[in-house]
């Protein structure tokens, strides 16, 4: 904190972006853009099929299209046919179903992969897939969740002998201790809330190409992930290749919000086969193969419970949940429900707590991280049931929320669930988004057209949030049963002629690390942000990192860069007081220049350093040559950013549509290193978390068709669709890291979307609605509304 | 295979081409015009927008034999000396963040512009409802928007 608070020459500051001259001149490199001479084009055969036998395969078929060479199914992929592992297997007694690359002998979602053809060219190896011969009997399928769970189901792994995957119960204060709760309550409000699936639909299709003409017998990936040394280390797992044959590099990268948190099958299909072969393998989805076989968000059934005394205390919470898994287990998919256990209390004082989640098996794409990961789907279901208790109890919704949340002068405050929630102010943050939104003006506006009868009602959502972000400590993550750790890294060095380098184990994929990386060392060394070049997303030049996902990237790796910087200065002041002739301590440093004390006229520049670092002519005797420091720093905790977010929508009750009118939200993210980033991260979110609310909503048939795969059937919101937002801070360092940073990537996504649902509902009460289901589309909201007793 | 003609960003560009060769894999392939990328397979996204004969057009709705004898600017034939002023505006503004719409919101916009100098809001987040971003909620799109028909007024470029 110091050293960055001693000279705030550019953080704080919205510097603009240094990653935007090639992206807004077309010179970018994304994965699809890269050629190697010789390489070969791979395209897919997916299930058409929620559920079905494979009876025969022949792939021979494909082979007489021109232009192709190879063609592939699980029996001639033979031992090359790896599984997908979970690195999270959060019961000892959770079922794992193996995960082929291939589906052996039984497809098990619409978009499971059968088969591969390598052509000459993308069109031929796509024309080619006709020729391969598949026949199918067809199994029943299961999609609805509790249906699955029942006795007597479909079995989507029927080895298995059940649908379930695990359940995972935590109660901090024991068995026993919500129903106590319960029983001095004097109201008890239940709900069950649906948390619906959703896609991804990161811009950039995903694309993997794998070449083995590396040099000393390497073999390149370059994949559009987020993730490219854990993927590195994952696919060594799933191909044998051993990791020091492996780089993996992860070029620019068009969006991911999760869904290229992953150790995709297409990623390993085209590294064994480019190693098998000798020749490079290259594949880009389309988006009808993105909607289908990347990753989805979400897809929840939430039963929630909260009992309070008559006054508005919160005496206990109870939560059941079923988590829907899809048909296999991705990376870290039965952890998803877990990451929201800890947040369902929100920002609440509340006595007894009690968690139950049921992971299940259905014939559907798998699921996994999408922005938010756990945290928007508990951030609903709190958010949603203060409203319905404050309706219980005949209170504003705001007022429950004050009489119940953690007054800032309670922080470090340790939760219901037991995290340590480090700083927060939700009084400022409140005060300042009510004066922004004018809560009292619309109530008297929403008051006159609820006795006049208009037929545009006006409602009010209120959303109080906070998130864990920062993932996370090493320790945390291990006793949650999590394989990998949670630090970061960082490596900075000086070159000769005085430019700098920073090395970084993050892995941007639209964030801006390139700007807000070099400002924090800039800061620190003295050198201008645009000295500094910011190396990352390969593991041949960027070695160690654990990645970008889940807000960790600046509350971590921002650490790992601060504490590399102040050792670069320490490394830097030994060799100038040599060249000056002093002790170190008699050295003062600002600006990029070490002064005597007392005599300024001498001075050394840390370029001059960094030279005399390069020839090592003149240096102390203990000192090693080169001019470069690295940290790798494990978190001490998460942090928690907060916001109130409030929306205000007038909703037409004859139609069903809606129509955001405001939209406010006052953000503490902590110290921000550049705000017009910070800014464009919010925006983002609450677009998607409004999507969320009102649009978008992935929907299978009884057969697991996905009836909404393209982005015809699937409604991303576009400008037409989205107003501008009203977005503000406050700022509450957060006491866990020395940055004072928190996280702001999914901060949006999780706040907006009970914001915008409480408003609809909010807007609704007097017609006898308590809930509309998500996506709120004119229909769905015309029909809740008929279903009350229609519009009066 | 018929032979095409396009001239892409003012360089004449001939070549066979499979007569179903979408005009945004022309680009690409034969033109080597990697700043026009693909985002969907149903003219949705707008990712790979670029101007024919001045008009923008979703290159992937579009044969390349269909542009024979016509003129194609991508986003890489956008700049002179300097920036076009849309350009400079998403820069200056944040209108992007992963990048991948930008080259079609770009050009996209430099047609709504050259058609209204002046739009409002409401015209803007209407005529750019054909492409679609996931980053920015468009919130900074519309400011960069706004901000190119001021530079674009200002006759400074």
């Amino acid at each position: 904190m110091t050293a960055v608070a001693d000279n705030p020459a550019a953080v704080g500051r919205p510097i603009r972006r240094k990653e935007d001259t090639r992206l807004l001149t077309g010179r970018t490199q994304w994965t699809d853009n890269i050629e190697i001479p010789g390489m070969f084009h791979m395209a897919i055969l997916r299930s058409p099929m929620g559920h079905a036998k494979i009876k025969s395969l022949d792939v021979s078929g494909a082979l007489k299209y021109p232009g192709v060479h190879h063609a592939y199914g699980a029996e001639e992929l033979g031992a090359l046919n790896g599984s997908i592992p979970c690195v999270w297997a959060v019961t000892d007694d959770m079922v794992a179903p193996d995960f082929p690359v291939l589906a052996k002998g039984e497809v098990r979602h619409v978009g499971d992969c059968v088969a591969v053809v390598l052509a000459d060219s993308a069109y031929e190896a796509a024309d080619a897939l006709e020729g391969i011969v598949v026949e199918y009997e067809p199994l029943p399928a299961v999609i609805n969740m509790e249906d699955a769970l029942k006795p007597g189901s479909p079995l989507v792994h029927s080895d298995k002998g059940t649908n379930k995957c695990y359940t995972y119960v935590m109660q901090p204060q024991g068995d026993g201790a919500y129903a106590a709760s319960a029983a001095q309550a004097d109201v008890v409000v239940k709900r069950r809330f649906i948390n619906q699936r959703l896609i991804p639909s990161f811009m950039e299709p995903r694309a993997a190409l794998a070449s083995p003409m590396g040099i000393s017998d390497e073999l390149t990936l370059w994949t559009s992930t987020q993730i490219p040394h854990v993927l590195r280390v994952l696919l060594t797992l799933v191909t044998g290749i051993p990791e020091n044959k492996l780089r993996v590099i992860a070029p620019d990268v068009g969006g991911g919000f999760g869904g290229k948190l992953q150790c995709y099958r297409e990623e390993v299909l085209v590294t064994a086969l480019a190693n098998k072969l000798g020749r490079p393998v290259k594949w880009t989805e389309t988006r009808s193969e993105d909607m289908v076989a990347t990753h989805h968000g979400r897809d929840q059934i939430q039963d929630i419970e909260i009992a309070a005394t008559k006054d508005g205390k919160l005496l206990g919470l109870k939560v059941e949940l079923i988590a829907n898994m899809g048909a296999y287990l991705q990376i870290i998919t039965p952890g998803i429900p877990l990451l929201g256990m800890f947040m369902y209390p929100g920002i609440y004082k509340i006595d007894s707590y009690d968690f139950t989640c049921h992971g299940v098996f259905t014939n559907t794409t798998p699921t996994d991280a999408y922005r938010g990961a756990g945290r928007p789907e508990s951030t609903y279901a709190i958010e949603r049931i203060m409203d319905e208790l404050a309706d219980e109890l005949g209170m504003d919704p705001m007022e429950l929320r004050k009489k119940n949340w953690i007054k800032h002068e309670q922080f470090p405050f340790t939760t219901v669930a037991g995290l340590t929630y480090d700083s927060g102010n939700y009084e400022a943050a409140t005060d300042k988004a009510m004066g922004l939104f004018g809560y009292e003006a619309l109530r008297k506006e929403q008051e006159e057209r609820r006795k006049s009868g208009n037929p545009v009602q006006l409602g009010i959502g209120i959303s109080t949030f906070t998130e864990m972000c920062g993932l996370a400590p090493s320790r945390t993550l291990g006793a949650l049963k999590y394989v990998a750790g949670g630090w970061e890294h960082c490596t900075i060095r000086v070159l000769p002629t005085g430019k700098v380098e920073l090395v970084t184990g993050t892995s941007p994929h639209g964030q801006g690390h390139e700007t807000a990386w070099s400002q924090i060392a800039s800061d620190i060394i003295g050198v201008p942000v645009e000295d500094i070049e910011v190396i990352h997303g390969d593991t041949r030049t960027s070695p160690y990192g654990m990645d970008t996902y889940g807000s960790r990237s600046l509350a971590v790796g921002g650490q790992a860069i601060m504490r590399a910087s102040e050792k670069l200065v320490e490394r830097a002041r030994v060799i100038a007081a040599h060249q000056l002739e002093v002790s170190a301590s008699d050295l003062e440093y600002s600006g990029g220049v070490f002064r005597v004390k007392g005599d300024p006229s001498k001075e050394q520049s840390i370029q001059g350093v960094a030279f005399e670092a390069f020839t090592a002519h003149n240096l102390p005797d203990d000192v090693e040559p080169t001019l470069q420091a690295e940290s790798t720093v494990d978190p001490q905790d998460f942090s928690y950013p907060h916001g109130t977010h409030l929306c205000a929508i007038e909703v037409d009750t004859q139609t069903g549509k809606s129509k955001i009118r405001s939209y406010v939200c006052v953000d503490d993210i902590g110290v921000q290193i550049n705000p017009m980033i910070v800014e464009g991260q919010v925006h983002g979110g609450l677009a998607q978390g409004i999507a969320q609310a009102m649009y978008e909503g992935a929907v299978y048939d009884s057969d697991g068709q996905l009836l909404t795969a393209s982005f015809v059937d699937y409604l991303i919101p576009s400008a037409a669709d989205l107003p501008s937002f009203t977005t503000d801070s406050t700022i509450t360092p957060s006491t866990s890291n020395p940055l004072g940073v928190k996280g702001v990537g999914e901060a949006g996504a999780i706040a907006s979307t009970p914001a915008v649902i409480n408003a609809i509902v909010d807007a609704l009460r007097p017609l006898g609605v308590n809930d509309v289901p998500m996506p709120a589309s004119p229909m769905a909201v015309w029909r809740t509304i008929q279903a009350a007793g229609g519009a009066k | 295979m018929p032979e095409v003609r396009i001239t892409v960003d003012g360089d004449l560009v001939t070549d066979e081409v499979e007569a179903r060769l979408l005009l945004v894999h022309f680009l690409r392939s034969n033109a080597n015009k990697l700043g026009t990328v693909v985002g969907c397979d149903t003219s949705s996204c707008g990712a790979c927008t670029v101007l024919l004969n001045g008009r923008s057009v979703k290159s992937c709705s579009i044969l390349a034999v269909q542009a024979d004898g016509n003129s194609v600017t991508t986003i890489q034939g956008l700049a002179g000396e300097e920036w076009h002023p849309v350009q400079e505006a998403f820069k200056e503004c944040h209108g992007l963040q992963c990048g991948y719409c930008t080259p079609g919101m770009v050009m996209s916009t430099v047609d709504l512009l050259s058609e209204n100098p002046n739009p409002t809001e409401e015209e803007i987040r209407d005529g750019l409802h054909g492409n679609l971003c996931r980053c920015t909620g468009y919130h900074n799109i519309v400011k960069s928007v706004q901000h190119a028909a001021e530079l674009m007024k200002g006759g400074s470029k």
